[in-house]
């Protein structure tokens, strides 16, 4: 926050941003903590008919039904595993609140503009299309994710059609 | 003003404004030509007098200049001047409808379209200009014109400043007028002592001479003239003895009225009541949701302690368990409102149908303040308007065909809201010539859908009005007979969890029966298992449960299973396989069957096992995911887990039509 005091007028590289990094199939991202709405402990999840297996089903989020999407399972990574170390990430995506289950969730970590660099293309689980960039910090890697745009994207199938159309 | 956005005050003079001209459109039916009631008109004037006030503070210019006609009208009506005819009175309403069309415009922020308000404007000038002359005491306006001056007796009620008026202000602007004579009699003022300085205990005799037009004087008076006698006289018609006997005698009637205005105002609910968004009140119902799950928690837990040892724990909890339910009862009777709410706009259109189609009807309403859910009132107002311009247009005969078959001429609609167990049934019966048996026959024959006229009970022949593109009009008016309408009806009724009901009398009228649950927000369900998920089923569905024997479960080739149940066969449904869950391979004996009935059309639903019956909250799915087929929401149960509520209506509708085919 200092450097962004210090220039008040300073460029948009100043400008420092935080991201909740999580990890799934050994790969570290990184997601808007302005998105994240709380963490959780993976508990009793009612499974929805007819969905698809990565869709885990609903929950009771303090009276409010919401769909818990597992990643693990949508990017086919082996080793899936629930037990009192799976956690869920709460995110508001749109005016929507969803539930993403993931491998497990490191720190939140301050990045400047000017440590983000543009995605290659290159092989990650996540589809380079929902990536928005590379952020590097202290020789750690950091996928970071448009979560907005991923679970709203087609595939994931959270939101009924009509409503990705309003969109 | 400066630095305050009027905005915010926008919505409320908004709502404030039409709720003015429902007042005053309820108002105007109830207005007997022939002895105009003055509270009425009164009532009338005042709704369009704050509009006009609202608009001129908020700057809608035009809606004030407008306003201004109309109630230029209205008091020449209210001071007796001019006696109100059924056109006027139809003027009038007309007169409404365009000035609601102008506020609809100005909320939303567009452009209006202002030749209908114009055209009325024109005709409400009109009608002004020709009203000078035939009015009730023209000699008395006329005078008043030349008279140049007015004696105004101005006698404040005692509670005048609670309203934070002043008279004093009012004197001043009087004096601006012309020159004033001010008398004050204060014969009712009380000693010192007993002196309340927040009463008025003054009132005064004034006399205005000047050019003044009487309407320039109830202008000063308009914030004080329910808090006040006010008596504004021509000066050369008061000094004449009329003054000593036109004066007091008013004054006992009109307090006598003001009274009884003040009781009627009381009776129709107290006043006191404040608005509150209904996101509020949703937000609120959410929340005692929760603690009732959290209560309900609380309460398994606690069967596990020792009642001896936990004894004062478990006397609280069994209090909060009281409380709680007292709780969610008052919350969500703050959501209920009372079906006047819709009933109230029928006498509106009961008369512009009954003049377009040239018929005479009497409308009649009963239990006006039968409370229930404001969603449902919402959404029930469609379909009760279709039925009653159904009943208007093909039930209720015209004045000669009624007469002719010994009926009194004018005909009688009413609607009728009661509360019957933990429902709610509102009526729409009329007198007229009831269902046409023949006809619909014939009329089902010509689209096609099968029946055996002979055979068919008339409670089955009435059903088929309900099927899609059924209209038995002989001739297609603009008002009905288009053929869609009773399953439309018949559909939305039925998404709210009700059903409808037709009892006809040839040549004796009909009655339509609706019945609806009193709230959309719970619903009596029935929890049952499927493997290890448990589904809700509404209990208004469900007809009976029973142990199948391994016989009564027969498989058709080619379509799945059937169940026998009393020599029915029904179509079976597997919950497992519906939902496409694991299933258990178990033998049919061993799980239970659910008979449950949509539209008419039943389905044997095969679960695992009856958990309970429980009341649960619905909630929605779609908020924060999607819709799902053959689910019509979720519910949280008293271990905190999410169960789904089973779209019954959707599995019939689907089941049945599989089996069809």
């Amino acid at each position: 926050m200092e450097a962004v005091n210090a220039h008040p007028a300073g460029a948009a590289a100043d400008i420092v941003r935080e991201f909740l990094t999580f990890t799934l199939g050994g790969e570290e991202y990184g997601v808007d903590i302005l998105k994240v709405q709380e963490i959780r402990g993976y508990d009793t999840v009612t499974r929805m008919p007819g969905a698809p297996d990565f869709m885990k089903g609903v929950i009771n989020l303090r009276g409010t039904i919401v769909p818990v999407v597992d990643l693990r399972l949508k990017f086919r990574l082996a080793d899936v595993r629930y037990d009192e170390f799976t956690v869920m990430v709460i995110l508001n995506v749109g005016k929507r609140i969803v539930g993403m289950v993931v491998d497990g969730v490191s720190d939140v970590v301050e990045l400047a503009a000017g440590d983000i660099r543009p995605a290659p293309e290159f092989g990650s689980a996540i589809d380079t299309r929902f990536i928005t960039g590379l952020g590097t910090r202290d020789e750690r890697m950091l996928i970071l994710v448009d979560i907005e745009k991923l679970l709203s994207s087609a595939d994931i199938g959270l939101i009924g059609e009509a409503a990705a159309q309003a969109a | 003003m400066a630095g305050i956005d009027l905005k915010r005050f926008h919505r409320a003079f908004f709502e404030e404004s039409f709720e003015g001209l429902d007042t005053m459109e309820a108002a105007l039916l109830r207005l007997d030509p022939a002895c105009p009631d003055a509270e009425t008109l009164n009532g009338i004037f005042r709704a369009a007098h704050s509009i006009k006030g609202g608009a001129g503070t908020f700057g809608f210019s035009d809606i004030s200049d407008y306003t201004h006609v109309l109630e230029a009208l209205l008091d020449e009506m209210r001071a007796g001047r001019r006696a109100p005819s059924a056109a006027d009175i139809d003027l009038l309403l007309r007169a409404s409808d365009a000035l609601r069309q102008l506020l609809i415009a100005a909320r939303d922020e567009q452009a209006a379209d202002r030749a209908p308000a114009d055209a009325i404007h024109a005709e409400l000038e009109a009608c002004l200009r020709g009203a000078a002359a035939p009015a009730a005491a023209p000699a008395q306006a006329a005078a008043a014109d030349q008279a140049g001056g007015w004696r105004i007796v101005f006698a404040p009620h005692a509670s005048l400043f609670a309203s934070g008026n002043d008279p004093l202000r009012i004197l001043r602007e009087l004096a601006a007028l012309g020159a004033i004579e001010v008398r004050v009699r204060d014969a009712a003022l009380p000693r010192f002592a007993a002196l309340d300085a927040e009463s008025c205990h003054l009132s005064w005799d004034i006399v205005l001479r000047g050019d003044v037009t009487r309407e320039a004087i109830v202008e000063l008076f308009a914030w004080v003239e329910d808090e006040c006698t006010l008596d504004i006289a021509p000066l050369a018609a008061t000094v004449p003895p009329p003054a000593v006997a036109e004066a007091p005698p008013p004054a006992p009637a009109s307090a006598a009225a003001r009274a009884e205005a003040a009781r009627g105002e009381a009776a129709r609910g107290d006043g006191a009541s404040i608005r509150v968004s209904t996101a509020k009140i949703d937000a609120m119902i959410d929340l005692v949701g929760e603690l009732v799950i959290t209560q309900a928690m609380l309460q398994q837990q606690a069967t596990r302690l020792d009642p001896a040892v936990a004894e004062a724990l478990l006397q609280g909890l069994a209090q909060l368990d009281r409380h709680t339910r007292h709780l969610q009862d008052a919350v969500m009777s703050t959501r209920m409102l009372p079906v006047e709410a819709v009933f109230s706009r029928f006498p509106r259109v009961v008369h512009d149908l009954a003049a377009r189609l040239g018929k005479q009807v009497r409308l009649r309403t009963f239990g006006e303040s039968t409370e229930l859910d404001k969603s449902v009132i919402e959404k029930i107002a469609d379909p009760l308007t279709h039925l009653v311009r159904n009943s208007l247009d093909h039930g209720i005969e015209t004045a000669e065909a009624r007469r002719r078959a010994g009926k009194d001429a004018v005909g009688t609609l009413s609607l009728r809201a009661s509360h019957q167990g933990g429902h709610i049934v509102i009526e729409v019966a009329d007198d007229g010539a009831g269902l046409d048996r023949a006809r619909i026959l014939a009329k089902a024959g010509e689209r096609g859908i099968a029946c055996e006229a002979s055979s068919m009970s008339d409670g089955d022949v009435w059903q088929l009005i309900f099927a899609p593109g059924f209209s038995t009009a002989a001739q297609v008016t603009d008002v009905s007979g288009r053929g869609v309408g009773m399953d439309v009806v018949k559909r939305n009724i039925e998404s709210l969890g009700g059903r409808v009901e037709l009892a006809s009398r040839a040549g004796h009228g009909m009655t339509v029966t609706i019945r609806l649950p009193l709230t959309l927000a719970i619903v009596d369900g029935m929890s049952v298992a499927v493997g290890d998920d448990i589904f809700i089923l509404p209990l208004p569905s469900i007809i009976e449960s029973l142990q199948p024997q391994e016989a009564q479960i027969k498989r058709v080739a080619g379509q799945g299973q059937v169940a026998r149940v009393r020599d029915e066969y029904l179509p079976l449904v597997a919950l497992h396989d519906w939902f496409s869950l694991p299933a258990r391979p178990r033998a049919a004996h061993e799980a239970i069957l659910v008979i449950v009935e949509a539209e008419r059309r039943k389905v044997a639903l095969l679960v695992d096992a009856l958990v309970g019956q429980q009341q649960v909250v619905i909630k929605s799915l779609e908020t924060h995911y999607k819709r799902v087929p053959g689910i019509s929401g979720a519910t949280i149960l008293g271990d905190g887990r999410v169960a789904l509520i089973a779209d019954v209506g959707e599995i019939v509708r689907i089941a049945t039509r599989a089996a069809a085919a």
